[in-house]
């Protein structure tokens, strides 16, 4: 007793978790809801606002729709959203079709010890800088470069900078992300259920069509959110790999920079952020958003 | 289920193939970096080190890698003592708004990078009117690379129990005491793991950090980008993209090997 009278603080905390609770929150709360919170909100706002076209500053004052109606009624901003939203699309489609195959073969074929190994040879590659990746494919498609030597070798023409190779980029970037939550929902389908499902006399592939991928379900769309999100905010491997063509993240970066209109540049930033929200809403039932 | 011998052949060439396209492109990086042509043609007729000498040389490069190692230094101290607090919370108690907490930490690095970076651009430029510069860069990695650590204490203190902690208690060591003598020490090397990842994501982050640098401060992803379209430095680009890859890929390693489980790594 007398030892723990020299520690009141020690004793306070000891006696009371809920204070120990807050002391814990407190200050990782105020730095995520201060720093994030509070600035995703005021993005929200600033798209209200617009930009004085003469001063270059913001006009805080007037609280408008224009924005918007830019957005909407620009031909320009409409082609761009559907054109992000289509990248978005293909890579997330060939990036499930590769990661299918690949994720059943590590999770259910491969032994233990080769299991292990894959996993990290699909990992190293996921944590090499996205920049360098996107770079890796300039050198890859460049004139005189791998994909045009090893085409010519083969009769392929190289499809050189554009939005096939945008995509193409994309995908590889975010195969990994894309493959991991599969391995890990198809190392959950216990085995037993396909012996079972051998054993009563069904093929394989009808195996995989109504056990495996009824279960693979929200791991396979846990994958999506990630090649799909990801691919809808990038602008880098566009400029890097995608000759004259622009993605929603262009048109932010332009805008919040070389032609000083924030305003515009947080409206723009909205249309990710709805389609997510859309995306997410659509797929939560399905109990993707426990596999991420 | 059983599998012909001809399915399991044709998957694990496929799954070959994969990881093969997976790692060509990176190692092509590599070899252009001693490529002697300075077109960086395929496949490379002649070898040489100049690059590297040039890029040991540059200024600008020794400028960026100092850059980005302060902000990489800084942003994974935050992360740590605030993804331990995080963790340490979220594990031991539960409370009302528990799952918005852990949302909440996952956020940052699960919006799209644009949304992230344009959101604490204008927050920092628009409404609080700070000029940009080396420190918020260290913010906004700071609070993208929290999820790092925090996912590391969380699944080592879910793994440990608390049984050691309330035995601790029990034998009337005080709060600081148990956790300086009984969970810092458990966590010890999930601390290293999560902040090994945080150096890691910090040092590559590129789109995040357009936003959020100013004209002064330059990591070095930001260099790459401004010189990659540059045909006289290619070459030195080459270079420093590889020494980029091996300074992010071996913290990963070393994270990996100290946490014990890949699972830590997503």
């Amino acid at each position: 007793m007398e030892r723990s009278d020299r520690r009141p603080v020690s004793r306070l905390l000891h006696r009371w978790p809920a204070v120990r609770l807050t002391l814990l929150l407190a200050t990782p709360l105020a730095w995520l809801l201060l720093v994030y919170v509070v600035a995703l909100a005021a993005l929200l706002v600033t798209a209200f606002w617009s930009t004085d076209s003469l001063s270059g500053e913001i006009d805080k004052s007037t609280w408008s729709l224009d924005n918007f109606r830019t957005l909407f009624e620009n031909e320009v901003y409409r082609n761009v959203t559907l054109r992000t939203v289509g990248v978005a699309a293909a890579v997330t489609v060939i990036d499930v079709a590769i990661a299918l195959p690949i994720a059943f073969y590590m999770a259910k074929m491969a032994s233990p010890r080769a299991r292990r190994w894959l996993v990290v040879a699909v990992l190293t590659p996921l944590w090499a800088s996205y920049l360098v990746k996107a770079f890796a494919w300039r050198a890859v498609l460049s004139e005189g470069g791998l994909v045009e030597w090893a085409g010519g070798v083969l009769g392929i023409e190289s499809p050189g900078y554009g939005l096939p190779a945008v995509i193409m980029t994309q995908a590889y970037i975010w195969l990994p992300y894309v493959i991991l939550p599969i391995y890990a929902g198809l190392e959950r389908v216990p085995n037993s259920l396909l012996e079972a499902a051998g054993d009563l006399g069904a093929s394989n592939g009808r195996a995989v069509r109504t056990i495996v991928l009824p279960l693979l379900l929200p791991a396979i769309i846990a994958g999506t959110i990630f090649s799909f999100s990801l691919t809808l905010g990038d602008y880098i491997t566009v400029n890097i790999v995608g000759g004259a063509n622009q993605m929603l993240g262009n048109l932010v970066y332009v805008n919040a920079g070389a032609a000083n209109n924030l305003p515009l540049a947080a409206t723009i930033a909205l249309v990710p952020i709805v389609i997510m929200l859309v995306y997410l809403a659509i797929v939560r039932r399905t109990g993707a958003l426990e596999n991420l | 289920m059983t599998f012909s011998t001809t399915t399991r052949r044709l998957l694990a060439v496929a799954t070959g193939l994969v990881l093969l396209v997976m790692y060509v492109p990176l190692l092509v990086v590599v070899a252009n970096s001693f490529n002697a042509n300075q077109a960086m043609t395929w496949p490379p007729t002649d070898l040489t080190v100049e690059w590297w000498g040039k890029a040991a040389d540059s200024a600008g490069v020794r400028e960026a890698v100092w850059t980005s190692v302060q902000v990489a230094l800084l942003a994974t101290l935050i992360a740590l003592v605030l993804g331990t607090l995080l963790g340490v919370a979220l594990s031991r108690y539960s409370f009302f708004g528990r799952s918005s907490v852990n949302l909440l930490v996952i956020l940052p690095i699960a919006l799209p990078g644009v949304v992230t970076g344009i959101a604490l651009a204008n927050g920092f430029r628009a409404i609080l009117g700070v000029d940009l510069s080396l420190w918020t860069i260290v913010v906004a990695h700071a609070t993208f690379c929290i999820v790092t650590v925090f996912n590391n204490v969380q699944a080592r203190l879910r793994r440990m129990g608390g049984n050691l902690e309330e035995a601790s208690a029990d034998l009337g060591a005080g709060v600081f005491m148990t956790f300086r003598l009984v969970t810092f020490p458990q966590l010890r090397s999930a601390l290293l793991a999560g902040g090994l990842l945080a150096f890691a994501l910090s040092f590559d982050e590129i789109i995040v950090t357009t936003f959020t640098a100013g004209g002064g401060a330059k990591t070095l992803p930001i260099w790459i980008l401004e010189n990659m379209f540059r045909p006289i430095q290619a070459p030195v680009v080459n270079v420093v993209a590889v020494m980029l890859i091996i300074l992010s890929v071996v913290p990963i390693w070393l994270a990996q090997r100290l946490s014990g489980d890949t699972d830590a790594l997503r």
